[in-house]
């Protein structure tokens, strides 16, 4: 099929700059095993997250895209019997090494959830908590503005600061808790399915918030939506899971490359949606 | 950036994660601190109660067994013509004759025998008791009491055995028992089980399964709800002026003409297990609904599906699928009356009775009533049998509970069987 | 044959169905009838205790001494020792009872909380009457051996307020426990996510969401602790006495009932109707505290479910 109509044909938008000549990687994952207990969830994964670049990791259910996200902030470490081999290198330095504070790497690495989970705290509340816990000097009020208007609620909320976060709209609480994330300063935010709880207009609103973010941040996304990847990351990653639902990285390639030339019949079969 | 500052040096950023880290530790260990705190007070509860259930005694006699025949200074040396011999000299014509009517001494066995000449004529007073602590490091001093004390001799005493458990209410600490106040204790939660499971469950059913969510049926439960956290002497005040005043003709056996003697008023066995089954309804109303709402409505679904009328729903297919909850709720909430005391002591438990009771209409003591009562008195002994009764009340509790945990496992076992 | 035929679906009369609802219905009533006889009672014996002229209402409640044989009726000394006995046992339940709380769900392993769990109920389940046996026989020592025999009286307020706070102990642990564990884990995870260590997670989050959950338990136990009778029947002591010293004898409004009623009163005498004047006031502050606490722990549940 020629590649363009299959690009019309799944509605799929290229609406990018071009990726930059020199780019860094910021996170390297090399050799990844991710094991819960005697089950093996994700084997051999290798791959180079670009400094202020969107990747989104797609795949069916069960292929170990949540997973490999959890590695990088060491979020796993929550989950009982979860257990890694292989390499997590931040700015070169192995995350998982001996003497590595995972709370402070949650700092520099930031989540996003896939339910909006605000604290039942008010809206300023929220956004300063992270900062002040973390030993912020600064002023409050700035931080909570800037974080605001980073994440595209300021108009919004500005005149409620004080009301309980929980009252906003889920659009509007994902919003938060993306600013929330912003405030304490990390370099990288991952993304867990940050927009399949919402409806289509805040949905939309993330994804343009996305691509305003990524100027200053790194991101990782990971989605079960197609369409959303396409239209939002640089670079895409592709996982699959095998007989044993082990899962495995089937092909990791520039977006616009993946999308409209897979290299593997089996990425082109997922993206035209042959299963899923 | 130029933000990036706000948050310090990396040395600053390590100081303030060491000081993080630290208060971590230290309430880690305030909150283990609070678990072996909670831990303690158990431990110590149960040995306090230990303590004073086995001990040395100090007893003297008030007419030596040498005296009665020469050379032999224990009770148990005699033998068994010694003994009748002795009890038909030494026991007080009153006393012999009614013994020999009640059953003759030449029929009587060996620990007959020597039980009657320590009551009537050895009479062994106790002088001083001591705690199983004390009777094991303080031994020299307890026994230099006893080389002070005139007469004295010592003896290693369980307080609980199973003479206690038999033997009825004795001013006399060496010889008092529990069986009047535990045969009182069991005729009244009889009672109380009687009056309020029927009612419990009935009243559940209907909330859960018969009522609307309107206002007058959250009024209700909003009412059982408090019902159950009211202080329980307030059911005693209640059972007071309803049961044993008002309703004094019925509670009392005069309305039946049953009166067992001539001093019958409302503080009987009957108003006790009313007044309990008060307390307890709230409790079985509350663990019963939680039982009925376990069961997924599907199951009650597909019965109305085959054309079954509500009743024969819940008395056919709800019903027996959390019937053993609903027994098992019920049993520990008996188990929670068994040891209620304060509404019993308003009501008028006896202060000293020495029948047991015969009926509902029986005047009562109760066993938590008697360790309230023996506590109360300063005198050692007391302390001592006090323990003792709580240990007796404890293993009672312990066979309640077991079998409320033995009736859920065998009959869910059984339901699984039937699967 | 001009019958009417019978509709196969027409609905059949079920007496006996009717009969079931209805006798079901009177049950559920029963309750009702419960809480209006206690009011009722409490309400007109009390009516006969104020009206009976050696009783004044403002005496009553502001009055420092109670001695009826001289015709004092000043609640003051009760209501005294009840908060004394009360504040000192929720010192010490509330701040156990809740680290304990804590750490059964936050810090315990599967295995330890289920060593630790059946061994609270175990502590939940043991007659009052047997901790007021500890109090008298173990507290009361205790403390005169740590503040001296002539500071601490054989009977006094501090032993009894102890051992009702280790009363209320296991039911404070295992109601914080649940509306800790209600809090949702999302809001753990988002904390952990921002860079937070556990303690600051517990106590910056999850403890303030589970704020309405834990007040009710503190009113709850706070009405339990007031209510609370044979502990401070046995060991707080007999005879009302007005005194800011845990150390002495004082009697509470519930030791207080149940030593006159235990005794022999005849039925009209004003000291057979001071009891149920009493029973009301602890029902008033009892009712109160658990109507309030049943309030805030629905307004919790409302914002978790």
């Amino acid at each position: 099929m020629n590649t363009s109509n299959l690009a019309e044909a799944l509605g799929l938008g290229f609406e990018r700059t071009a990726l930059p000549q020199q780019q860094k990687t910021t996170i390297a994952l090399k050799n990844v095993n991710i094991s819960y207990g005697t089950f093996l969830a994700v084997k051999d994964v290798s791959l180079d997250i670009y400094e202020r670049q969107v990747t989104a990791f797609i795949g069916p259910s069960g292929c170990g895209k949540s997973t490999v996200l959890r590695s990088i902030n060491r979020m796993n470490d929550m989950i009982r019997g979860a257990s890694i081999e292989g390499e997590v290198l931040f700015n070169g330095h192995d995350l998982y090494a001996k003497d590595v504070d995972p709370v402070l790497i949650r700092r520099k690495i930031g989540m996003v959830f896939q339910k909006p989970n605000p604290f039942p705290k008010s809206i300023f509340e929220n956004i300063a908590w992270g900062a002040r816990i973390n030993g912020f000097k600064g002023d409050y009020d700035e931080l909570v503005e800037t974080s605001l208007r980073s994440a595209a609620l300021w108009e919004e909320v500005k005149d409620k600061l004080k009301q309980n976060a929980l009252r906003l709209s889920g659009g509007q609480q994902q919003r938060l808790c993306i600013a929330r994330t912003i405030a304490v300063q990390p370099e990288v935010i991952l993304m867990d399915e940050p927009a399949s709880a919402l409806d289509p207009i805040a949905t939309g609103k993330i994804e343009e918030l996305i691509q305003e973010l990524k100027a200053s941040y790194t991101i990782i996304i990971v989605t079960h939506n197609m369409g959303q990847a396409s239209r939002v990351s640089d670079h895409t990653a592709f996982f699959m899971v095998d007989k044993q639902r082990t899962g495995f990285l089937q092909e990791y390639a520039p977006t616009e490359q993946l999308f409209l030339n897979p290299g593997h019949k089996r990425t082109e079969e997922y993206i035209s949606g042959k299963f899923g | 950036m130029q933000t990036q500052t706000l948050f310090g040096t990396d040395s600053d950023i390590n100081v303030l994660m060491n000081k993080r880290k630290k208060i971590g530790l230290i309430w880690q260990v305030v909150f283990l601190f609070a678990i072996t705190l909670a831990i303690l007070f158990l431990l110590l509860l149960l040995l306090s109660v230990i303590d004073s259930t086995f001990g040395y005694v100090a007893l003297r006699n008030e007419v030596e067994p040498s005296s009665l025949i020469e050379g032999k200074t224990l009770i148990k040396e005699f033998s068994r013509t010694e003994l009748e011999n002795a009890a038909k000299a030494n026991l007080s014509s009153g006393i012999l004759r009614r013994v020999e009517s009640e059953k003759p001494l030449a029929q009587r066995s060996y620990h007959d025998l020597v039980s009657l000449l320590e009551q009537y004529v050895i009479k062994p007073k106790v002088l001083k008791t001591w705690g199983l602590w004390d009777s094991l490091t303080q031994t020299r001093t307890i026994e230099a009491y006893s080389l002070s004390e005139n007469g004295s001799y010592l003896t290693f005493k369980s307080w609980i055995n199973p003479q206690f458990f038999l033997a009825d209410q004795s001013a006399d600490p060496l010889h008092a028992g529990i069986r009047t106040a535990l045969l009182g204790s069991l005729w009244i939660i009889l009672i109380t089980f009687l009056f309020a499971f029927p009612i419990g469950v009935g009243a559940a059913i209907y909330l859960q399964e018969y009522a609307h969510d309107n206002r007058i049926n959250r009024l209700l439960q909003l009412n059982i709800f408090n019902l159950s956290a009211v202080p329980s002497i307030i059911y005693g005040l209640l059972g007071l002026a309803v049961f044993v005043r008002a309703m004094q003709s019925f509670t009392s056996g005069s309305m039946f003409s049953a009166l067992t003697d001539s001093t019958a008023n409302g503080r009987t066995i009957l108003s006790g297990g009313l007044t309990l089954g008060l307390l307890v309804l709230p409790i079985i109303i509350i663990n019963t609904q939680e039982a009925l709402k376990a069961i997924p409505a599907s199951l009650r679904m597909s019965s109305y599906g085959i054309g079954a009328t509500q009743w024969q729903t819940i008395w056919y297919q709800v019903l027996p699928a959390c019937g053993e909850r609903i027994l098992t709720g019920t049993i520990l909430a008996l188990s929670r009356a068994l040891g209620e005391t304060a509404p019993l002591v308003v009501i008028g438990a006896s202060t000293f009775i020495s029948v047991d009771p015969t009926g509902i209409f029986s005047k009562f003591t109760t066993l938590p009533i008697q360790i309230y009562q023996w506590s109360a008195r300063p005198q050692g002994a007391y302390r001592n049998l006090a323990g003792a009764a709580i240990i007796a009340l404890l293993i009672l509790l312990m066979v309640m509970n077991s079998l409320a945990i033995y009736t859920r496992d065998k009959l869910s076992k059984k339901k699984r069987l039937e699967l | 044959m001009h019958e009417r035929p019978i509709h196969p679906f027409g609905k059949r009369k079920r007496i006996h169905e009717r009969i079931i609802e209805t006798t079901l219905f009177l049950f559920a009533m029963l309750s009702i009838l419960i809480t209006v006889g206690i009011a009722f009672i409490l309400i007109r014996e009390s009516y006969l205790f104020f009206s009976d002229p050696a009783v004044r209402l403002l005496d009553f409640l502001t009055a420092k001494k109670w001695q009826p044989m001289i015709g004092l009726f000043g609640i003051r000394p009760l209501l005294n020792a009840t908060l004394t006995t009360s504040i000192i046992a929720m010192a010490v339940g509330m701040p156990i009872g809740l680290f304990v709380a804590i750490y059964l769900s936050e810090y315990a392993t599967d295995r330890s909380r289920g060593i630790l769990k059946p061994t609270f109920e175990v502590l939940a389940g043991i007659p009052t009457i047997v901790y007021g046996y500890f109090a008298l026989t173990f507290m009361t020592p205790l403390l005169r051996t740590i503040f001296g025999k002539a500071n601490v009286e054989i009977y006094n307020t501090a032993s009894a307020g102890l051992v009702i706070g280790i009363l209320v102990l296991p039911m404070i642990a295992t109601m914080a426990e649940d509306a800790i564990s209600a809090v949702p884990k999302d809001l753990r995870l988002a904390s952990y996510a921002l860079g937070g260590t556990k303690i600051e997670t517990t106590f910056k989050v999850v403890i303030p969401a589970a704020l309405s959950g834990l007040s009710a338990t503190f009113l709850l136990a706070l009405s339990r602790a007031i209510g609370e009778t044979m502990i401070v029947a046995l060991a707080a002591g007999a005879g009302p006495k007005l005194t800011a010293n845990p150390f002495e004898a004082a009697e509470t409004i519930t030791g207080y009932i149940v030593r006159i009623s235990g005794g022999d009163v005849s039925y009209n005498s004003i000291d057979y109707n001071s009891i149920f004047a009493l029973g009301l006031i602890l029902f008033i502050i009892t009712f109160t505290l658990n109507l309030t606490s049943r309030k805030i722990s629905s307004l919790f549940h409302q914002e978790y479910d």
